[in-house]
């Protein structure tokens, strides 16, 4: 401890005082070297791409028909506009915040969710030959017209499956169909563009999460699409009279249902001889009051005689 | 069915030596068990449905209408497109109807079915068995000939033969290959074609010669068809254009690259022609077409099938000769379909078609009807890769099958076009030699298929720009 006392402290601080100076001038000349540097080489980028791309949900689907989210946010922010360049997995909220970024009026955007068009199941359209190699459905498709022989149905290889980005999409064992979890899935059809036999189709979620479907893609006449399986559209058209709507056409023998005119009274899911059309997410039908069947028995008393009744 | 072969035709055969390609190749079991049946005439069936796709191409279009009457050899369907052939009717009476019908996939195809009235056939077609051997028409007259009665490769593939003839003014043609090598296993009709017709298959040479312009003729036929070789060679005497080489067994020796390699020693360039460098070759079957159709003014109206397979028993194994549009399930349940039965092919087992759908009715180059047994036809468990090499080794145009593969399954198509992936034949040997039972075919077969949309989408782009 003595020892130190007795060094020459002028002498470390002459030292001291040199270094930090020394340092101090190598530092800010740097500084400035360093600032006009990233001035000359600063790249321009408008910083709103960045927001936005905060924004989108970051998966790099390739839904939105660009490469990844990066680029989508470029092309936004390069056209000033949402129209043909919009993400289909990212919710309202979300997108009218990326409208407000790119001050503009934010589009309507209904959430969209992948539908699978198939009830060819193992029970309803049993397997006539064995297909001994799960590679592909785009492989399968090209080779034979499917399990059950069905040329338009869904040929359960799984591609839908793996082209998910969001794993909404599997496979059920029993009935090797593929089933859409409505939580994971963000409607950016990548599965529907898959698809080799278009089975599976992108339509509105529809209010409290409710949509019809014609769950059925066969375009055969009715009495060999009836062979094939058993829960085949036969397009007999029946659904498509009873529409009050308008929203049903029969063409090539399939029934299709326009979702932007549905609203979803579901009397065609009555109609259907096959049960082909499906409603998704209704609760269970209540059963009927009493009272109606006695009122119908008063007023056909009236219409008719006392000895008919 | 077999007859003695003299020891002067088996010395000249022997001289003749063997010659064989040297890359790649398998032996599966030959398994010829219907080699000595002679071809047997199929009855004729009360309906026929002839489906207007049975060539490579764009599918003919119907030229008659429900209730026309129509006789044997009349056209039916004409060819559509550059890449197209003509169809004519195999039997006669009247058309019951035009319609969607399924074919062995299981998908529709337009196809015109005729209700049987007799066996009437046109006029100017020529049914007597006599042989005509002066070739009384020239180079293009031949080729119109070929293009006029819906002559295709009867090899299997159905390319529609006239255009192979074809010729820009800088192409020349040196040598005409005859494909008689039959290297698929069971097949066995190219083989009774050599020793039951070998003159008319001769005479249709020398008629492809004159269509081609060719200096000479080349029969490449495999070593283990003493009978058909020895009768080809006998046949050929006195046609001094005309040879016949020997080959060694080796699969796929018939495949157009590999017979070239072997015959001429020269190797066609990727992406090539066989006429990039001076060969056409065509099966010995089509010439047999060829001969009818130039001597006899006869279309294409019948094929050759080998019906076949290990649970058949061996007399049962036959070739029949049987008009276009015949019930396959006719010819089947003629033969006997065995118990333990699996999957029925058409064509061979290495490149044939499982069939989806069994009301199909026969089409040209149909060549083979298998029986595979249950236990035969089982893929084994897929393990994964382990890098043995074995599939480079069995690939006969020097790909390596394991990384295509690879490559094919995770999307990388450009790699997959670096490294050749549209050369690949899908003659099947990778798979076929794999220990750990990899798919290696079906995936390059998805990767060839999305590479070549992506080739083809780049090149429009390029052409819009």
């Amino acid at each position: 401890m003595s020892i130190l006392l007795t060094v020459d402290t002028a002498f470390l601080l002459g030292i001291l005082w040199k270094a930090v100076l020394i340092l101090g001038i190598v530092g800010i000349v740097a500084a400035i070297v360093l600032f006009f540097i990233a001035k000359k080489f600063h790249v321009e980028e408008d910083p709103r791409i960045d927001l936005i791309c905060e924004l989108l949900p970051g998966a790099n689907c390739g839904g939105c028909g660009f490469a990844g989210c990066r680029n989508l946010a470029e092309t936004m922010v390069a056209r000033g506009t949402m129209d043909g360049c919009s993400c289909p997995g990212t919710p309202k909220e979300k997108n009218e915040q990326i409208a407000a970024i790119l001050g503009i009026e934010a589009a309507d955007s209904t959430p969209k969710v992948a539908v699978v068009r198939c009830q060819g199941s193992c029970e309803n359209s049993p397997a006539k030959v064995s297909y001994d190699s799960e590679i592909s459905c785009f492989f399968a498709n090209s080779l034979y017209a499917g399990e059950g022989l069905c040329p338009n149905g869904c040929l359960g290889c799984g591609d839908c499956v793996k082209a998910c980005n969001f794993g909404a999409i599997t496979i059920d064992p029993t009935t090797k169909l593929p089933v859409v979890d409505e939580e994971k899935c963000v409607g950016c059809g990548v599965c529907a563009k898959t698809c080799p036999r278009t089975v599976i189709e992108i339509r509105h979620k529809g209010p409290k999460n409710r949509r019809v479907y014609v769950a059925c893609n066969n375009k055969e006449k009715g009495a060999v699409a009836m062979k094939n399986c058993k829960a085949a559209c036969i397009g007999c058209g029946k659904c498509a009279k009873v529409c009050p709507f308008e929203a049903i056409t029969v063409e090539n023998n399939l029934a299709y249902i326009d979702f932007t005119k549905c609203k979803m009274c579901k009397k065609c899911v009555a109609e259907c001889p096959k049960n082909a059309i499906v409603a998704v997410n209704f609760p269970a039908p209540v059963a009927k009051p009493a009272e109606k069947p006695a009122e119908k028995d008063e007023t056909k008393a009236e219409a008719t005689t006392p000895a008919e009744a | 069915m077999s007859t003695e072969i003299s020891n002067e035709l088996k010395q000249e055969v022997k001289a003749l030596g063997k010659k064989t390609f040297h890359m790649g190749g398998v032996h599966p079991e030959a398994n010829k068990i219907a080699h000595n049946q002679g071809i047997e005439e199929f009855p004729l069936p009360d309906q026929a449905v002839v489906y207007m796709t049975q060539h490579l191409g764009a599918p003919a279009k119907p030229v008659v209408q429900k209730g026309d009457k129509v006789k044997v050899g009349q056209l039916v369907g004409e060819a559509s497109g550059f890449v197209s052939a003509n169809i004519h009717s195999p039997i006669s009476g009247t058309v019951n109807r035009v319609d969607m019908i399924a074919d062995i996939s299981g998908y529709k195809k337009p196809a015109i079915v005729i209700d049987r009235e007799g066996d009437e056939w046109m006029e100017d077609i020529d049914t007597t068995p006599d042989i005509v051997r002066d070739i009384k028409l020239g180079k293009d007259e031949i080729i119109a000939r070929m293009k006029d009665k819906g002559i295709v490769g009867l090899g299997g593939a159905c390319f529609p033969t006239h255009i192979k003839y074809m010729l820009k003014p800088e192409q020349k043609c040196e040598f005409l290959i005859i494909n008689a090598a039959e290297c698929e296993p069971y097949i066995s009709t190219d083989n009774r074609m050599a020793i039951e017709h070998a003159e008319e298959c001769i005479i249709g040479i020398e008629a492809a010669l004159i269509a081609s312009g060719a200096d000479q003729a080349i029969i490449g036929i495999e070593d283990n068809k003493p009978e058909a070789t020895a009768s080809l060679v006998a046949a050929a005497k006195g046609h001094s254009k005309i040879k016949v080489q020997p080959l060694r067994i080796k699969y796929p020796q018939g495949a157009e690259k590999q017979l070239i390699k072997a015959i001429t020693g020269r190797s066609v360039p990727n992406g090539a022609l066989p006429i990039s460098v001076g060969c056409i070759v065509n099966n010995l079957t089509t010439t047999y077409a060829i001969y009818q159709a130039v001597q006899k003014n006869m279309p294409i109206v019948q094929t050759f099938t080998t019906v076949s397979g290990k649970s058949v028993p061996a007399d049962q194994c036959r070739n029949f000769h049987m008009r276009l549009g015949t019930p396959i399930q006719a010819v089947m349940d003629t033969v006997g379909i065995p118990e333990d039965t699996g999957k029925i092919i058409s064509g061979g087992p290495m490149m044939g078609k499982a069939i989806t759908n069994l009301n199909a009715y026969a089409v040209k180059g149909m060549s083979s009807l298998l029986f595979i047994r249950e236990k035969d036809a089982k893929r084994g468990p897929i393990s994964n890769c382990i890098r043995c090499g074995k599939c480079v080794e069995a690939c006969p145009m020097g790909l390596e099958p394991y990384r295509l593969h690879a490559l094919s399954e995770n999307l990388r198509f450009e790699d997959c076009e670096k490294e050749g992936i549209m050369n690949c034949i899908e003659c099947g040997c990778c798979q076929f030699t794999c220990p750990a039972n990899r798919p290696l075919l079906d995936n390059v077969r998805i990767g060839k298929n999305k590479t070549g949309a992506m080739i083809r989408a780049r090149a429009a782009q390029n052409q819009s720009k």
